[in-house]
């Protein structure tokens, strides 16, 4: 709306004669802002503001519930996090977490990639079946996989087929993070075929005409031409998902609420109880920078490394 | 013309992957298959042992009754709120943003683009403690003084939920990036005949930009309907519960009914499936000249 009756407004006074160049440059500063503007506030309010206001709130201590706003205390806070064992066991969690959802997804989806590049019947309705799980919000998967895990679902009626105990998937200490690991995998399935589809379809004929040529098999041309072409996209694929599932919340709080024993406590289920069932909010963001620390090192450093492998 | 390659046809290799294909799509599909099978399913049925995969009576009375006696029909509401206010303001706001950053000179800009960039970078969990604050805190709202004390501010409300959904730095990356790609020749054009920049915009640029505003309208809309850690701190009455919470506090309820959760499932799934389809000629396109894979 604001863009709409601004737009009649600033339009008016250079319909007549053509403006000269200065005029002109100032009223296109003038219009830059007026366009930004909306976007500047929102993302001061709710990203810039916050972000800082949150440093601060990581340097202090503070309750809420209790009179007095946050107490300044330094650094005690990140002192505090990091030499207790909570955190630590966390971080432990969520790395298990995401590099088990990588290593079954990345093979998966590459796999999937390989199996719907190229044209044969109904190739277009198994793209698309393939790609459903990631449309699907992951609060909906985990009520699906809710039921899968069950007593009586359909994971237990396939242990009791094959003549093997049930299992209590989400309440056993040993298996839960593993449950929670095969659903998420799932899920992630959809989203790398894409990209790998994107990137078998980026890679020239004529090189795979060349090896074949060369006499190269299915399986050779596969391992020394298509898959090294390939890590470039898959690194892309692997940072940009530790990035989000290092940041996991959903699917554990409706699965596990991280326990048995905190067994599946990840960091962002860490924070939430810190800052909304125990009103640390100061150390609660004093782990949420050591979290966002953690992630942007570890997007430098898999960049750094696998791309260097790539151009090897 | 006479055709000299042979038309491509279905050989045996064709046929062989469509079943290997089939397997794989078995083992991907198999949840959605048994949702779909308990959300038709009678009660009676539902907690049958070994699960039957068809219904012998298929029915809808999940459905009923998840129309008539839960708080899905309020969540699915306050859903639908939530998400085309965030699908409208990132439309226009990041939109605009995008344009101005790609195509207009002006002062700030530089360090403007860099904000958004490093914004985008920061996991949403360092926000989350500030923000609920700011929100308690918001001036004037919620029975709050000008300062911000007294009351609950935005906690609890539509707005408060769509406050971290306004403008996501994301998207007005996502439209700088379309932008960029577009000619500048016709805002030159448009210049010599007396044109205002707001009206380059809004008549020019924005109806060419109809990808990336679709991109950024299916991205915001699943964004929100998806968004639950933020709605779980902010919202505390059932009435303003967003479908994932409702969902999340149903599936938490004691003895889980999974007829009825499965049916509740589906209402949850199926706008987002809608929106991506519908969106999705214009989406694959807008990402693609972004410069930025899925």
């Amino acid at each position: 709306m604001a863009t709409m009756t601004g737009s009649t407004r600033a339009a008016a006074p250079d319909a007549a004669p053509p403006p000269r160049r200065g005029r002109l440059l100032a009223t296109q500063r003038r219009a830059g802002w007026i366009l930004v503007l909306p976007a500047v506030v929102a993302l001061v309010v709710v990203t810039v503001v916050p972000i800082l206001y949150g440093f601060y709130l990581s340097l202090t201590s503070y309750n809420p519930v209790e009179r007095g706003g946050p107490r300044f205390h330094g650094l005690d806070g990140y002192v505090e996090v990091v030499t207790s064992g909570a955190f630590w066991q966390a971080v432990g969690v969520t790395a298990q977490y995401a590099l088990g959802t990588l290593m079954l997804a990345v093979p998966g989806a590459l796999g999937l990639a390989l199996l719907v590049n190229g044209r044969f019947p109904g190739v277009a309705l198994f793209r698309s079946l393939f790609y459903l799980p990631r449309v699907v919000p992951l609060v909906a998967v985990s009520m699906i996989w809710l039921w899968l895990y069950s007593h009586d679902g359909l994971f237990n009626y396939v242990l009791d087929l094959a003549g093997l105990p049930r299992v209590a998937f989400l309440t056993d200490e040993d298996t839960a993070l593993l449950s929670l690991i095969l659903m998420r995998a799932w899920k992630a399935l959809g989203g790398g075929m894409i990209i790998f589809l994107a990137g078998l379809q980026g890679i020239p004929k004529t090189l795979l005409e060349a090896a074949a040529v060369d006499g190269c098999g299915r399986w050779r041309t596969l391992r020394h031409v298509t898959l090294p072409l390939l890590v470039p996209i898959t690194t892309y694929v692997v940072v940009v998902d530790l990035i989000y599932l290092a940041q996991s919340f959903a699917e554990v709080y409706i699965l596990t609420a991280g326990g048995p024993l905190s067994s599946t406590t990840v960091v962002n289920m860490l924070i939430y109880n810190e800052a909304f069932e125990h009103y640390r909010l100061g150390n609660a963001s004093a782990m949420a920078f050591l979290l966002f620390s953690l992630i942007f090192a570890l997007a430098y450093l898999n960049i750094k490394v696998l791309s260097k492998g790539g151009r090897r | 013309m006479t055709v000299t390659a042979p038309a491509p046809r279905v050989g045996r290799t064709g046929w062989r992957r469509t079943i290997v294909a089939g397997i794989a799509a078995l083992l991907v599909a198999a949840p959605f298959v048994w949702m779909l099978s308990l959300a038709f399913k009678p009660p009676t049925e539902v907690f049958g042992y070994p699960p039957a995969l068809l219904p012998d009576a298929p029915t809808l009375e999940n459905f009923r009754f998840v129309w008539d006696s839960t708080n899905i029909p309020v969540a699915m509401a306050n859903s639908l709120v939530v998400a085309t206010s965030t699908v409208l303001a990132n439309c226009l706001a990041a939109t605009a943003a995008g344009y101005a950053l790609a195509r207009i000179d002006f002062r700030g800009a530089r360090v403007l683009f860099v904000v958004v960039l490093a914004s985008a970078m920061v996991p949403a969990v360092v926000q989350l403690i500030p923000l609920f604050l700011i929100t308690r805190g918001f001036p004037l709202a919620g029975g709050n003084d000008l300062l911000g004390h007294g009351g609950t501010g935005l906690l609890d409300t539509h707005a408060g939920l769509l406050l971290p959904l306004l403008v996501q730095p994301l998207n007005i990356y996502l439209a700088r990036q379309y932008f960029l790609d577009l000619s500048p020749e016709l805002a030159d054009a448009a210049r010599v005949d007396g044109a205002g920049e707001l009206r380059i915009f809004w008549r020019i640029y924005l109806p060419l930009a109809r990808p990336i505003v679709a991109t950024i309208a299916v991205l915001s809309f699943t964004g929100a309907w998806e968004d639950f850690l933020w709605p779980l701190v902010v919202v505390s009455s059932p009435d303003m519960q967003t479908l994932p919470l409702a969902l999340s506090s149903f599936a938490g309820s004691g003895a889980t009914q999974y007829g009825p959760l499965m049916a509740s499932t589906i209402v949850a799934i199926v706008p987002v499936v809608v929106i991506f389809i519908a969106g999705q000629r214009h989406f694959v396109q807008g990402l693609g000249s972004g410069g930025v894979k899925g």
